[in-house]
């Protein structure tokens, strides 16, 4: 160790705090100049605690599985005459389906119109929110050697939750639809009006920008557009919501209690600069059907 | 008070300056197991946001009683580790927590000698001073006004979080030994 006068040393300490706030000054700078530095930093700091925190999700998961149980055994009777219910609609709704399928298949045989393909995905668990009150992210962990790119759209079991923002070996940071930098290009189902849906990091995110007369209604149903290639067409999104600063959407996805998301691959490379696009070059492990 | 580049001797031997070590680094190591513990998904209901800043209790409390083990480049690695976790611009928390650092030293001598709730409310008010400079941060980098609930709500659980965090550094800050 070096030894120092203490008046030296006193002389440093009383500099070091002017020094670091200036370099304080000087991240923000790199990280508006370099986001491709920052970004890498990043992925490999997410690298390094997403093992950590998988390995801890897993007690977690099961503490939070044992309240889950024993508020469902309270709710047991009244959760069960919903169901019902549920199941009696959906049971409507299920031949309805069968039958716009028959109909679907056969129109598409006069019609000798391309199967659409389905599309690839993988399933990643979601670790971590390291969010704080100015961003909406989440962690996820991935097999060493994952397909997953920047860009891909990731959904729960309801509905669109967000972007892939970062990549890294292990790890991957997700945009959630509800961060201030989130914009999703969405339509409405009922018209069709095309819209971006900003996040603004509250629970709901702002629609702006509709196009055409047609005025977006509370109730009606927000679903993803294809639009620029960013996304693909069609994906559940949210349902209209009259907020207090203008029209807002409420997202189908359980954004507060992620576990696990699907990442799908639809090939497209839209929106983001063209040096961070990489094309597909294996398949993805799991297929969806 | 003792100036904070003023330390005891240092100790001879391998394991008295391993154990030596181990107690100089236990503050930051505990901010840091603290700031890791935070995105833990425990579910709670928008839990961006709604969780309280651990950090900002670690460098306050221990700036105000041993500001040795706090120097200012562990209040910047604390910082810029709390940003690279964040998908927020980087280089706000460094400045805001050096701000903390450097604002509580120049009342070190009063405050650290008052009643916890004195120093609670010390603490309420340097968090609150601070989270509203970061507000006005993030809105000026991102040029767009930032939702001001989100940031209001956290500062109301970082500063009710303050008491229990307090408790579990003035176990760790026993354990330490003479100053």
């Amino acid at each position: 160790m070096i030894r120092l006068s203490v008046p030296f040393r006193q002389a440093l300490a009383r500099l070091a705090l002017p020094v670091l706030i200036a370099a304080s000054f000087g991240l923000m700078l790199i990280g508006k100049a370099d986001t491709v530095l920052i970004e890498r930093a990043r992925a490999q700091l997410a690298d390094l605690v997403v093992p950590l925190y998988a390995v801890l999700a897993r007690p977690i998961g099961t503490v939070r599985e044992v309240i889950a149980e024993v508020r469902g055994l309270i709710e047991l009777r009244s959760e069960n005459v919903r169901l019902r219910e549920e199941n009696e609609r959906l049971r409507r709704w299920y031949d309805r389906a069968l039958a716009l399928e028959a109909e679907n298949l056969a129109l598409r045989r006069v019609l000798n119109a391309p199967v659409e393909p389905t599309p690839i995905f993988t399933t990643a668990r979601v670790v971590a929110d390291v969010g704080g009150a100015y961003a909406r992210s989440a962690l996820l962990v991935l097999e060493p050697n994952h397909t997953v790119r920047k860009g891909q759209v990731a959904v729960d079991a309801a509905g669109l939750v967000g972007r892939v923002s970062e990549v890294g070996h292990r790890s991957a940071r997700l945009l959630l639809l509800t961060d201030i930098n989130s914009r999703i290009p969405v339509q409405v189902e009922r018209t069709g009006t095309r819209a971006i849906l900003a996040g603004t990091n509250a629970p709901r995110p702002r629609i702006q920008h509709w196009t055409g007369p047609e005025q977006p209604q509370p109730g009606d149903r927000i679903v993803t557009s294809s639009e620029a290639g960013a996304v693909p067409a069609g994906l559940p999104v949210g349902i209209v919501r009259e907020g207090r600063t203008g029209l807002e959407v409420e997202p189908f996805a359980d954004l507060d209690r992620l576990t696990f998301v699907r990442l799908h691959e639809f090939g497209l490379g839209g929106i983001l600069p063209p040096d961070q696009v990489v094309r597909p070059t294996a398949r993805a492990r799991r297929t969806g059907g | 008070m003792a100036s904070p580049v003023a330390r005891p001797p240092r100790p001879r031997g391998f394991w008295a300056r391993l154990d030596q070590f181990a107690r100089d680094s236990a503050p930051a190591a505990l901010a840091v197991v603290l700031l890791l513990a935070g995105g833990l998904p425990i579910g709670a209901a928008g839990q961006n946001g709604g969780m309280p800043l651990t950090i900002f209790a670690s460098v306050y409390f221990w700036t105000l009683y041993r500001p040795g083990l706090m120097p200012p480049w562990v209040v910047f690695g604390l910082g810029l580790l709390a940003d690279l976790l964040s998908a927020a611009p980087l280089g706000v928390n460094t400045l805001i927590l050096l701000l903390l650092h450097g604002s509580v030293l120049t009342q070190r001598r009063t405050l650290a000698r008052q009643s916890f709730l004195i120093v609670w409310i010390g603490f309420a008010l340097f968090a609150t001073v601070m989270l509203a400079l970061t507000w006005g941060l993030r809105t000026l980098l991102s040029l767009t006004v930032q939702p001001i609930g989100p940031a209001v709500f956290e500062c109301g659980m970082t500063i009710a979080a303050y008491p229990i965090l307090a408790w579990l550094f003035v176990r760790l800050e026993r354990s330490l030994g003479p100053v």
